[in-house]
């Protein structure tokens, strides 16, 4: 680092300043989960009612809309693995005209902007008069979740080496033993990692599910959004923004060091 | 045609089966919404909101009410300010994770992406805190004399820019440092040797060496800045609204489904603009490598 710091002064210079900018509100917000004055204008020393506000009575409906958006992201998940799966699959195995288009179709969701995606899928239910429940948003979910597990299991694929599946097939085991036993496994990084990153964009997910969904069915963003009118409710999203930060910190640590164990061995 | 009927049936089976759920699914729930936006701007609207029967041109019409040129103008406009800056940011910080070692980069590399993992609402959020008239900043700035006892940091255009460069330089800094990382550093201590300056070196030699990456970032920070809805709505004000809040506004407050649809349609046209940019731009890149008899592979 100080060597680098010696020969590009100016790129280290606007590296710091850049995450600086990253870092600055968030450390702002945390120190504001902390702090007694309901504005964080000033510093009224330390206290912690906003974090007994949050655990109290007063905010029951923000834990059970923290349950349903855990829900709809695990429903969400799991369906985009085994599509995205296969769909990956599709993708590497044939070089055909149904497959660029089929690629096409996976890469379009994830430039297209949220707004786009969230008003054609509510356009596209009212038309069809279908009620705008849970179902719809975990279906809108699902189909912004797709494409991002195709995307990284794909890219797991291009180290996968084809002969296995042969010798599999030589040595007796069925085309169903052959997906369980050795395609799946082989690709299981890919899978998983494609599968918390939908599970994360589902959960962060504000935009897509306040246009699709009907009255009611608050997931936590939307939540948070309410709360975000209400400048009395501020401090509290401080202290629970805080929480997420270091539940986000802690499992993003966990999995550095998981897969710096496994490369290890 | 007959490439296709000469191969075997069971692979050709086994194709179908797989491209069928991911292909089908986007199909119904990406493509045909998609297409029905454009269908549905040419409704009536409602009586009690949704489309009415028949077709109409009163959606179109409409955009003619004087205010859309306006926030048309001001989504390009602060969009393409904030590709600028993050590309402007994204660039040296590329450079410098292409350049470090193993061990800084991932340190970096993990620093940039730990914010994207934290709720992008609450991000935004944090900025309406920060800029807020009784917030921190404000109050140090005034204090400070830099700006008057009078000045709102939030909503205005000003507020919707830094929010944006916020949100999205991340997606400037990724792609540039992919590219960066299969960039030939030797190149630029051959500039420096035949007497180049560091600084013009980086302009002439680094940044057409990540062109790649560099557009790419243009995409993905230029469309969502395009689509943006919450970063406005939350520190725009009614002087930084973008056409993302015009839709918003036409769904849940007048209800008028089709009015609705009109703009979402005009926004997919010129979020279209840059994506087949790059597209073409890509193409011609890869022709020109082709016919220099380098490797085409991306």
């Amino acid at each position: 680092m100080s060597s680098l710091r010696a020969r590009h002064p100016i790129a280290v210079f606007a590296t710091a300043v850049a995450l600086l900018f990253l870092y600055f509100p968030i450390l702002v917000l945390v120190l504001n989960s902390f702090n007694a004055s309901r504005y964080g204008a000033s510093w009224e020393g330390w206290s912690m009612r906003w974090y007994q506000l949050l655990f109290s009575n007063h905010s029951r409906d923000i834990w059970q809309s923290l349950r349903l958006s855990l829900v709809i992201g695990v429903v969400a998940s799991v369906v985009s693995m085994v599509f995205g799966t296969i769909a990956a699959w599709a993708l590497n195995r044939y070089r055909t005209r149904l497959q660029q288009a089929h690629f096409g179709l996976i890469y379009l969701p994830i430039v297209a902007p949220d707004i786009l995606m969230g008003i054609s899928l509510a356009i596209f239910f009212v038309t069809l008069n279908v009620e705008r429940n849970l179902w719809a948003i975990t279906v809108a979910h699902i189909t912004f979740c797709i494409s991002y597990v195709a995307l990284a299991v794909l890219a797991r694929l291009q180290d996968f080496d084809g002969l296995v599946v042969d010798a599999a097939r030589d040595l007796g085991a069925n085309r169903w033993q052959t997906i369980v036993r050795v395609v799946v496994p082989l690709l299981a990084p890919g899978i998983l990692a494609g599968g918390l990153l939908a599970f994360t964009l589902s959960i962060d997910d504000f935009v897509i599910t306040f246009f699709v969904k009907g009255v009611g069915f608050d997931t936590l963003p939307l939540k948070i959004y309410s709360m975000t009118k209400h400048t009395k409710e501020m401090p509290v999203i401080n202290a629970l923004s805080t929480l997420l930060l270091t539940f986000t910190f802690a499992s993003v640590w966990w999995i550095q060091r998981l897969t710096r164990t496994r490369s290890a061995t | 045609m007959s490439e296709l009927r000469r191969k075997t049936n069971p692979e050709r089976r086994a194709e179908w089966w797989t491209t069928l759920p991911s292909a089908g699914w986007l199909l119904i729930f990406f493509a045909i919404p998609t297409l029905l936006i454009v269908v549905m701007s040419f409704k009536p609207a409602g009586p009690y909101g949704g489309f009415g029967e028949g077709w109409s041109l009163k959606a179109w019409v409409d955009m003619g009410n004087p205010s859309y040129p306006t926030v048309l103008w001001r989504t390009i406009r602060l969009s393409l300010a904030a590709t600028l800056i993050c590309i402007a940011l994204g660039l040296p910080v590329g450079f410098l994770l292409g350049r470090s070692d193993a061990k800084t980069r991932s340190i970096l590399l993990l620093l940039v992406v730990v914010p994207f993992w934290t709720n992008f609402l609450i991000r935004v959020y944090a900025w309406k805190v920060l800029l807020h008239p009784s917030g921190f900043f404000r109050e140090t700035l005034v204090s400070f004399g830099v700006i008057g006892e009078n000045t709102l940091l939030l909503y205005n255009e000003w507020a919707v820019l830094l929010v944006m460069v916020y949100a999205y330089v991340p997606f400037a800094i990724l792609p540039i440092y992919a590219s960066a990382e299969k960039f030939d550093f030797a190149l630029l201590d051959a500039a420096r040797d035949l007497g180049a300056s560091s600084i013009r070196a980086f302009w002439l030699v680094f940044v057409p060496g990540v062109s790649r990456g560099v557009m790419a970032a243009v995409v993905m920070v230029l469309i969502p800045a395009l689509g943006s809805y919450i970063i406005p709505e939350l520190v725009g004000g009614p002087t930084g609204e973008m056409i993302g809040n015009k839709i918003a506004q036409r769904v849940f407050i007048d209800r008028n489904w089709p009015h609705a649809a009109a703009l979402a349609t005009v926004l997919m046209i010129v979020t279209l603009l840059p994506v087949l940019f790059a597209f073409a731009q890509e193409k011609r890149e890869s022709i020109a490598v082709g016919k220099k008899g380098g490797d085409a592979s991306s």
